[in-house]
């Protein structure tokens, strides 16, 4: 059977099994909306920015666990879609991005809409391609599927001249592929495994230390089980809220520079770490010479280069984190006594009681926290979390009760301010029957802020808690502790108004300022089944604490800040 | 930590971006590249490239797992022994006195590649640090040219 190059687009999405698509059109891309137009495969979604159509892909994705898909055109297109792809590639997320590009005769002539796509991709991409004969599409198409799911995942993007799109050649899709020269180790090597086990086994303060790792194999149950046969005290990153679920009395909390006071203690004070699946981060790790610098350390990752690339380990395993834990089970229950970390536990718990994770509410100014703890109360399991970046998603991670993994969905690698309303909207079509809350900040929600038409369009009500402090608070934060409160281009206090602002796209929207509007506001939104903003008022000098200071160590935290 | 020299022997699938990945990501995590060769293996879909680079035992390791990480990369050699040989090019006016020329050319493997009206053209073929050595001794010839192909290395 020959195809067209646009309809060997849409036939390999279908094989694939892909139920929706984001994006947006444009000249080099509309072959291939022709026949996005014609199929019946799967819906598509028009964003109204290229970036928010990545992010899109990128929230169905982690909060599905399949593969997103979102299609933009050459040029300018493609350039705003590069902070999407730089945002699932520094999370591991598995994406396909396709984008137009200008026809292959003309290729390298600054020719209207032309821009070097692949060569801008390369280092925030998995793997790229550039599709030069319209015979390779079939193989690009599964091999592009392939990688981005399999191993440890990422975005791949495929850029395809629009003569290629054109094109016809026989299409044969390969149920199954096998790469000469790409084969991921899912299976841990049994002797490392055994001798890690053995090592624990005989330690006196381990620690499990899980990354995001523990989410994109969907080891969760696992993890959860080691913990409770070992009774080994967890700490989770970031990336990794929700894997041990808020209720495990295991589980410490968040580690890092805003992590918890007994997490980040743990970490330091253990003599054996185990890594399930994180990357060492310098948000987690503090000063490096200092981190947890009484521990051996095993670490379990399905990419070799996260493993030695910050620290040096102990007892390196490859394989895929669920396979792993697995096959470590039958030992640690036959090596492991969970008595034996008795006192080691106590001493902990003993951390946090002495400095919980906190805040001093107060009867005067709403406190971000409680806007957080409330709606964790309301909503629980029901909602899954998207944030944008700041304060706010510090004090999400922080306060809201992770019940499963995928449930918090936050731009953690690279940090990306824009990602919640659009991530927010991708999950809320992935698990339509679910609450889909977005906390974000003033400053956050005007980066993608044209989404609301998307959502509103496509009927996807996702509700948007704006932690309204009329500062970019992250920064004013540091600026407070760090430049002496020289408030440099942070004070933000010429604002939309956001209830109209959201109104005049077809949602509805509520200014809050006591606890009882809050309470009435997110019950509203969710009745009204309709795209939503709750603009809160909160107090506009509240700090993220407890506090690593860049380079500082984890053992010395500031707990609270002093004028 | 204190840096070595190293040379990789890496085996691409030979396709169009794979220079542009490799140099891309010594450029983009800051690894040095002292040298670097590319040919195509003959009757294969490879390439074989020869790198010439140095580091940190650290850094050395993570050059090696991100050279593998790239999807056309086969394999990378790093270990082991190499047979090295770099090749240099000289050219040098006639009008130069040129005894002791031809027991220089002999020590390094040389010849002469070319020649014209009022110079000549030598070539020699050895290791890297002779033929550092070959390039310092042929200054007393006043060479006008130089240049130097960098490292190929096989495993043996
Ligand atoms: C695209 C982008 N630009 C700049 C930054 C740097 N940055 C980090 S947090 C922050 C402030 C965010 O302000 P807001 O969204 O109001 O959240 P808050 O910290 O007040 O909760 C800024 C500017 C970023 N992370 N992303």
């Amino acid at each position: 059977m020959e195809l067209s190059g646009s309809q060997m687009v849409v036939e390999a999405l279908a094989k694939e099994n892909i139920s929706v698509v984001f994006g947006y059109p444009g000249g080099a891309i509309m072959n291939v909306y022709d026949e996005i137009y014609k199929q019946k495969y799967f819906q598509h979604i028009l964003t109204r920015h290229e970036q928010a159509a990545i992010h899109a892909a990128d929230g169905y994705a982690r909060s599905s666990g399949d593969v997103g898909v979102a299609f933009v055109t050459s040029g300018p297109g493609f350039t705003n879609a590069v902070t999407g792809l730089a945002t699932a590639y520094m999370d591991s997320v598995p994406l396909v991005v396709i984008s137009g590009q200008v026809p292959i005769s003309v290729i390298g002539t600054d020719a209207f809409q032309e821009i070097d796509a692949v060569g801008i991709s390369r280092p925030c991409v998995k793997h790229n391609y550039l599709v030069k004969d319209v015979k390779d599409l079939p193989r690009i198409l599964k091999e592009a599927f392939f990688i981005a799911r399999s191993g440890r995942p990422g975005p791949v993007h495929i850029d395809i001249p629009k003569d290629v799109t054109a094109q016809n050649a026989k299409f044969n899709y390969p149920d199954t592929i096998k790469m000469q020269t790409y084969k991921p180790t899912y299976k841990g090597n049994g002797r490392q495994i055994n001798k890690a086990v053995e090592a624990i086994a005989n330690s006196k303060r381990p620690v499990l230390y899980i990354g995001g790792g523990a989410i994109n194999s969907n080891a969760s149950d696992e993890v959860r089980e080691f913990a409770k046969i070992t009774g080994i005290p967890a700490v989770e990153t970031l990336m990794a809220r929700g894997v041990m679920g808020h209720k495990n009395p295991l589980l410490l909390g968040m580690l890092g520079m805003h992590g918890c006071y007994s997490a980040n203690m743990a970490m330091s004070e253990a003599d054996i770490m185990i890594a399930f699946g994180p990357r060492f981060d310098d948000r987690v790790t503090g000063k490096l010479n200092e981190f947890a610098k009484h521990a051996k350390i095993i670490h379990i990752d399905i990419d070799p280069s996260s493993i030695g690339k910050i620290v040096d380990v102990d007892f390196p395993i490859v394989g895929d984190l669920k396979n792993v834990v697995e096959s470590m089970i039958p030992l640690a229950k036959e090596k492991i006594n969970a008595e034996k970390y008795k006192s080691w536990r106590d001493l902990l718990n003993r951390y946090d009681e002495i400095h919980p994770l906190g805040y001093k509410d107060s009867d005067k100014v709403l406190k971000p926290q409680w806007i957080i703890e409330k709606t964790g109360e309301m909503l629980g399991d029901n909602a899954f979390i998207t944030t944008d970046v700041g304060q706010h998603q510090m004090w999400a991670a922080q306060f809201y009760p992770f019940s499963f993994p995928r449930q918090f969905i936050t731009s953690g690698g690279l940090g990306t301010m824009g990602f919640g309303l659009p991530a927010a909207i991708g999950v809320k079509r992935a698990f339509p029957e679910k609450i889909s809350i977005n906390f974000t900040g003033d400053g956050s929600i005007l980066m993608n802020v044209q989404e609301l038409m998307t959502a509103v369009e496509m009927n996807i009500p996702v509700i948007n808690i704006i932690l309204n402090n009329k500062f970019l608070g992250m920064v004013r934060q540091w600026q407070t502790f760090f430049y002496d409160k020289r408030y440099s281009s942070t004070d933000i206090q010429k604002q939309p108004n956001f209830v109209k602002l959201v109104e005049s796209f077809g949602g509805v929207g509520f200014k809050v300022k006591t606890k009882n509007e809050f309470n009435v506001a997110l019950k509203d939104a969710i009745d009204s089944k309709k795209v939503a903003f709750i603009d809160v008022d909160i107090d506009r000098f509240e700090n993220v604490l407890p506090m690593v200071p860049a380079g500082g160590t984890l053992y010395n935290m500031m707990l609270e800040y002093k004028e | 930590m204190e840096n070595t020299r190293r040379v990789l022997s890496v085996v691409v699938i030979n396709e169009e971006a794979v220079l542009s990945r490799i140099s891309g990501l010594f450029a983009g995590r800051g690894y040095n590249i002292d040298s670097l060769t590319v040919a195509p293996v003959p009757n294969t879909n490879f390439s074989r490239l020869t790198i010439v680079t140095n580091g940190n035992k650290r850094v050395l390791e993570q050059i090696v797992k991100q050279l593998h990480k790239l999807i056309p990369v086969y394999k990378v050699i790093e270990s082991g022994e190499f047979a090295e040989q770099e090749m240099a090019l000289v050219k040098i006016p006639l009008n130069e006195n040129f005894s002791g020329l031809d027991v220089m050319l002999k020590a390094y493997n040389g010849t002469i590649a070319s020649s014209g009206e009022n110079f000549i053209v030598v070539m020699v073929a050895d290791d890297a640090k002779r033929i550092d050595n070959f390039l310092k001794a042929i200054k007393k010839f006043n060479p006008i040219d130089m240049v130097r192909s960098g490292s190929v290395a096989l495993d043996v």
